[in-house]
């Protein structure tokens, strides 16, 4: 490794050219460092190396003590076989499905929200965005059970419609998008009002395509929440046909029988969007997640 | 639809009232969707939580009687305590250990001259993974046939581990996932905060000599305290509300020794073909008064940092 610049006060002149040799303690030093990154990063690793290397290990393989470690080729029986078990190309509709609505709709919500609350003035504002914050705080699971009721009562257990209706505004975009459109040059807004252009207009041909990166990083966010969630997909689904994805990893898991393969294979296939986003999107998610560490 | 808010005279010649209730109407015909779905989906199940709080129920959960408080009061139970007992360790077990390592990785990483920026998004890769996804991984990496972690132990000499099957174990177990569930999302906090330290206040540190473990302790940690924070509290309420791998990899079990709060209120409400949503609800208030309070907690420290920076 060059480790040039670290090695000596060198920065104060970048021009001169001097290179230190590196001491002994400055050598072992990096080896601790690199050694240290190690043990971090080998049990990060793990789990997402072997979910894809076991996916396509040969199942009796994968069943005998001590497992393999290292990938024995490329079956595709762990694959046709979650693929058999449960019906995974259609949870994984019905997750995007879900996911998508949930996404398209707060996002919606939000952005026309926080438009009242940054550009039009209406009494009792500071209150109401109080209020929308203080949403934030309550726990879901503190809510599920009326909601349970709710949806059960309006006859919608086991729809689409049940499974998204309680999330289709959410005051975390409103919140993340209000910081944004605060940031909006007013004289812009004044140019445009002065003109004669409608809110509405103004908020869907102006606003909203310059405010793109906050608009990603709160669908980022809300999309893969979303994706993820457990505990309301869980009570509110009874059909396999309905289940997300999530659902069906677990009905996967039948007792004490549940076969490795089938398990690892379908916990590599539903993780694939979402580490998409992991790996393309993340200055989003970044922005989306960290919005309340750096306020 | 546009046109009843464009159609607004030049501002000069408009009696200043008109617009105004105008837009007070828009402003609310904006809000409305969300606060729709609020008081249908929050505000309104809070009350009724209250209420069937304080109502026995029959076997399917209908309320039929006004019990008082007495749901509360059974909550003073050896049983009961067990449940919030385990909530705390379970709590600890993952805050403690998911923000020091997130710590140490980011501040490790600090030190990678190249390829730090591959390194972070490593790291940064088990935030892909849902609840369920993590946890069905476990389940392979637990399970008592053919442990994958009990073959790397086996291959290493050492003795086997019963990850799920002993009551001591399975708590920690359940830990180790959600700590590696939640590693990426902490070195991306961490690493932002990082991120926002000026380079002039490492350079400066380093020409005053620090280096490595000092640089570290003495700059870069203290100036990562509000996000430090920040990730303490989301992480504290995260544990609270953690449930999908309680659910995939224990089920409360073995004898309830990883029945949390959470997967109380589950198994009291819908685990089972009889659901007393009166008792479930009660602790629910519980839960949501214990997550109040950790967000009070941190609303109050950051309205102190802002107040004085």
């Amino acid at each position: 490794m060059t480790a040039a610049p670290l090695a000596g006060p060198a920065p104060a002149a970048p021009a001169v050219r001097r290179r230190h040799r590196p001491t002994p303690r400055f050598l072992l030093g990096r080896a601790v460092l690199y050694l240290l990154l190690l043990v971090f990063l080998v049990p990060t690793l793990f789990p997402l190396y072997y979910a894809v290397v076991g996916a396509f290990m040969d199942p009796r393989e994968l069943s005998g003590f001590p497992a393999p470690l290292l990938p024995t080729g490329l079956h595709t029986d762990n694959i046709t076989g979650v693929l058999n078990a449960v019906p995974l190309v259609r949870m994984y509709g019905n997750s995007l499905l879900m996911a998508g609505i949930i996404t398209v709709s707060q996002l919606a919500t939000s952005s026309l929200a926080a438009y009242a609350f940054v550009f039009l003035r209406f009494r009792g504002s500071a209150v109401v965005f109080a209020l929308f914050l203080a949403t934030l705080m309550v726990p879901g699971e503190a809510t599920f059970i009326p909601n349970y009721l709710t949806i059960g009562s309006w006859g919608l257990t086991d729809t689409f419609a049940g499974l998204v209706m309680p999330f289709l505004a959410y005051a975390f975009g409103t919140f993340l998008l209000r910081q944004s459109f605060k940031q909006f040059p007013r004289e812009l807004y004044d140019a445009a009002r002065m003109d004669g252009m409608g809110h509405l207009r103004f908020l869907w041909t102006v606003l909203v395509p310059l405010s793109r990166p906050a608009l990603s990083a709160v669908g980022v966010y809300v999309f893969i929440t979303s994706w993820n969630m457990y505990f309301w997909p869980l009570i509110i689904t009874r059909s396999t046909d309905m289940q997300t994805l999530q659902i069906g990893l677990n009905s996967l898991k039948t007792g004490e029988a549940s076969n490795p393969g089938l398990l690892l294979a379908g916990a590599a296939l539903s993780v694939l969007p979402t580490l998409a986003l992991v790996i393309f999107g993340q200055r989003f998610i970044v922005r989306g997640l960290t919005a309340g560490a750096v306020k | 639809m546009t046109s009843t808010v464009t159609a607004t005279p030049s501002p000069a010649t408009a009696p200043p009232r008109r617009p105004r209730t105008r837009e007070t109407a828009l402003a609310w015909a904006f809000l409305a969707p969300s606060i729709a779905v609020f008081a249908l989906f929050l505000a309104y199940p809070l009350g009724r939580t209250v209420y069937l709080s304080m109502h026995g129920n029959d076997i399917i959960g209908r309320p039929n009687r006004f019990v008082g408080l007495s749901h509360f009061a059974e909550m003073a139970s050896p049983e009961f305590g067990r449940v919030l007992l385990t909530t705390l360790l379970f709590t600890l077990g993952t805050v403690v250990p998911g923000v020091l390592g997130a710590l140490a990785v980011v501040l490790l990483l600090e030190g990678v001259i190249r390829g730090q920026r591959f390194l972070r998004g490593a790291f940064a890769l088990p935030f892909a993974f849902s609840v369920a996804s993590a946890s069905v991984i476990f389940v392979v990496f637990y399970s008592s046939g053919n442990s994958v972690l009990n073959g790397v132990l086996y291959r290493l000499g050492l003795s086997q581990v019963p990850w799920l099957t002993s009551q001591e174990m399975a708590l920690w177990s359940v830990c180790i996932t959600t700590v590696w569930m939640n590693l990426g999302y902490g070195v991306l906090v961490l690493a932002a905060g990082i991120g926002s330290i000026p380079r002039e206040v490492n350079e400066a540190a380093r020409i005053d000599g620090a280096t490595g473990v000092r640089l570290a302790r003495d700059v870069t940690v203290p100036l990562l305290g509000p996000q430090l924070f920040f990730l303490v509290v989301i992480s504290t309420i995260n544990a609270l509300q953690g449930f999908g791998q309680i659910h995939i990899l224990t089920r409360g079990g073995p004898s309830g020794s990883t029945t949390t709060l959470v997967y109380s209120i589950f198994e009291e409400a819908f685990a089972y073909s009889t659901s007393d949503f009166g008792r479930a609800s009660a602790q629910a208030l519980v839960l949501l008064l214990v997550v109040l309070v950790c967000t009070a907690v941190q609303f109050g420290v950051i309205e102190r940092k802002v107040h004085y920076a």
